[in-house]
């Protein structure tokens, strides 16, 4: 399945920080077909540094995207069945506008004039999607990571566009923990030279400090048990300590190797935006409890953790499950065994099916039913 | 990489291997609201949304379980019947089901309280500690009861808490959880004389 990207343009958006972007351009891609009902359309969205490129092979690029294994004829998110859209979000690098973009005004990059934006700017900006795409209804919404606090956001923001979500290893709000680790790779960047406060669209980007940002969001995707499996005390093509401080060992040279591969595709502004949305999210919007949040919400959910996650902890999908279930909604939730840390939504794909096949074909009949 | 292979879910299901489930089925109104602790791999649930239209909710701990109900297109979560009753609100349900749960329960009458709290009524079903099968066992052996009804070893047995009818019945007597309904039954056929001694399973509902 080739795939092309393809660009929506708006005239403008609101944002919730007050100000507004005009215009406003979206890159996305479909797979399979829209039913006549328009009810077989499914919103994927993807995680921190993801892309509209979910599935197939890039026309482009020739690459698969970033879930191929789950989207695709028979797989999770069945292209036979399914109509599914994934977009990049606002603020990214890989098509949407973001600061990296041409600010029309000044016919350069916004850079740091670009405003600060939020999940459900993100959000607000997948609807002007759907709404242009003639879509009503969505079947569901589904994403991991940062891809589920979409996911969560758009049932509170859209219940009556949104008929199920799946939000996997996320949480309703951004922990201490969570923002450190963020707060460490803005650091990262901000503290290389090359950043020049944000203004290095013209000269070399900042990407001996992007690359360290990368390498501790690495650390953080995985597990102890995963790195230990997979790299172990074993050194890098050779028997004996350097003695010096290149790269001694095989897990050095793996984040070494990601941290530089990462600066070639992401840009270190659309890093420092991005992780602050993040930040900011915490799905009341300041608007009292999460049970209040979720009281208007009559949205079908399927909560996933992964039990060695410790990025996203289990406890925090469960606290979205129990402030579910007082509020009497509908909701499966699975605590999934696997050792891949938070990358197992990505990796550690057989049971995540499982469910979801399930989970989106009883949708698909309630939905018929009503 | 190629999708992954998947255990076939079957599409339709009876309820001839659980005896129980076929009066719980009986019991149930079309279109009511259900929630089965302990729910298994959703058997009773999934039978319960085709054939009666219910608002269905499954608890169970065991992961791979919760993944086949959740399969089968069962809104049931991951969690403990024991601590997973208290987020819910009063009378959220018609019906709470406890189905061959309750002699696994750390805390069964706080559950059965749980139970009436937040269901209109209970459905409550166990294994008859009473049944003679279990008492010859018990007087000829001397040792733990190892029978067709209770077929584990004492030491890895899930039951923590051995009652027959007569108990159960105390503790509704003394707890004050009116008895709507009695069913008791030997194999799938009902008994009407002296369950005590001669059902193998109970059915209760409560309410």
């Amino acid at each position: 399945m080739v795939v092309d990207t393809k660009v929506a343009r708006f005239d403008s958006i609101a944002l919730d920080s007050g100000a507004t972007l005009a215009p406003v351009e979206i890159a996305y891609e479909t797979y399979g077909s829209l039913s006549a009902d328009c009810g077989n359309a499914i919103l994927v969205t993807h995680a921190f540094t993801g892309d509209a490129h979910a599935a197939g092979i890039s026309h482009e690029t020739g690459k698969p995207g970033w879930w191929d294994n789950m989207i695709g004829p028979g797989k999770a998110f069945d292209t036979d069945r399914y109509f599914v859209i994934c977009s990049n979000v606002l603020g990214g690098c890989q098509g949407t506008t973001g600061p990296g973009s041409n600010n029309p005004a000044t016919g350069l990059p916004y850079a740091l004039t670009f405003p600060v934006i939020t999940i459900r700017d993100m959000v607000r900006l997948q609807r002007m999607l759907i709404d242009s795409l003639g879509i009503g209804r969505l079947l569901c919404v589904a994403g991991g990571s940062m891809g589920g606090m979409q996911a969560l956001e758009w049932a509170v923001s859209y219940p009556d566009r949104v008929l199920s979500t799946i939000p996997i290893a996320t949480t309703w709000r951004h922990s201490a923990q969570q923002i450190a680790f963020n707060e460490v790779g803005r650091q990262a960047i901000m503290a290389d030279p090359d950043w020049s406060e944000g203004d290095y669209y013209d000269k070399k980007p900042p990407a001996r400090g992007l690359s360290v940002a990368r390498m501790v969001g690495h650390i953080t995707y995985m597990s102890d048990e995963s790195m230990r499996e997979k790299f172990g005390r074993r050194l890098r093509e050779k028997e004996k300590f350097g003695f010096d401080f290149g790269v001694d060992f095989e897990v050095e040279s793996y984040l070494r190797y990601r941290g530089n591969q990462f600066v070639s595709r992401f840009d270190a502004n659309s890093y420092l935006y991005i992780t602050k949305a993040e930040d900011y999210f915490d799905l009341t919007n300041g608007t009292g409890t999460l049970m209040d949040a979720f009281r208007t919400v009559d949205t079908r959910f399927l909560v996933i953790s992964f039990t060695s996650d410790w990025l996203y902890p289990s406890y925090q999908s469960q606290e979205i499950v129990r402030v579910l279930r007082r509020v009497n909604g509908d909701v499966a939730y699975c605590d999934l065994q696997s050792n891949y840390g938070h990358d197992a939504f990505l990796v550690d794909i057989a049971e995540q099916t499982e469910i979801v096949k399930g989970f989106l074909a009883s949708t698909t009949r309630l939905a018929k039913a009503a | 990489m190629a999708a992954p292979v998947m255990t076939p879910v079957p599409n339709r299901i009876t309820l001839a291997e659980r005896p129980d489930f076929s009066v719980i089925g009986q019991i149930i109104q079309p279109g009511s609201r259900v929630l089965d602790l302990g729910c298994g791999e959703g058997e009773l649930l999934a039978w319960l949304l085709e054939n009666k239209k219910v608002m269905a909710r499954g608890v169970e701990i065991s992961a791979a379980q919760v993944r086949k109900a959740i399969a089968r297109g069962v809104s049931a979560y991951q969690g403990d019947i024991d601590e997973g009753l208290a987020d819910y609100p009063d009378k959220a349900f018609d019906y709470v089901i406890l189905s061959q749960t309750l002699q696994e329960t750390r805390s069964p009458l706080h559950v059965l309280q749980e139970m009436l709290r937040v269901g209109r009524r209970a459905i409550v079903s166990f294994p008859n500690f009473g049944h003679w099968s279990v008492r010859r066992a018990m007087l000829f052996t001397g040792q733990a009861p190892k029978t067709k009804l209770f077929p584990y070893d004492w030491y890895n047995s899930p039951n923590i808490h051995f009652l027959s009818i007569n108990d159960f019945e105390d503790l509704c007597r003394s707890s004050g959880f009116p008895i709507e309904k009695r069913y008791f039954l030997s194999g799938s056929t009902r008994v009407t004389k002296m369950p005590n001694l001669l059902a193998q399973t109970a059915v209760f509902l409560l309410g």
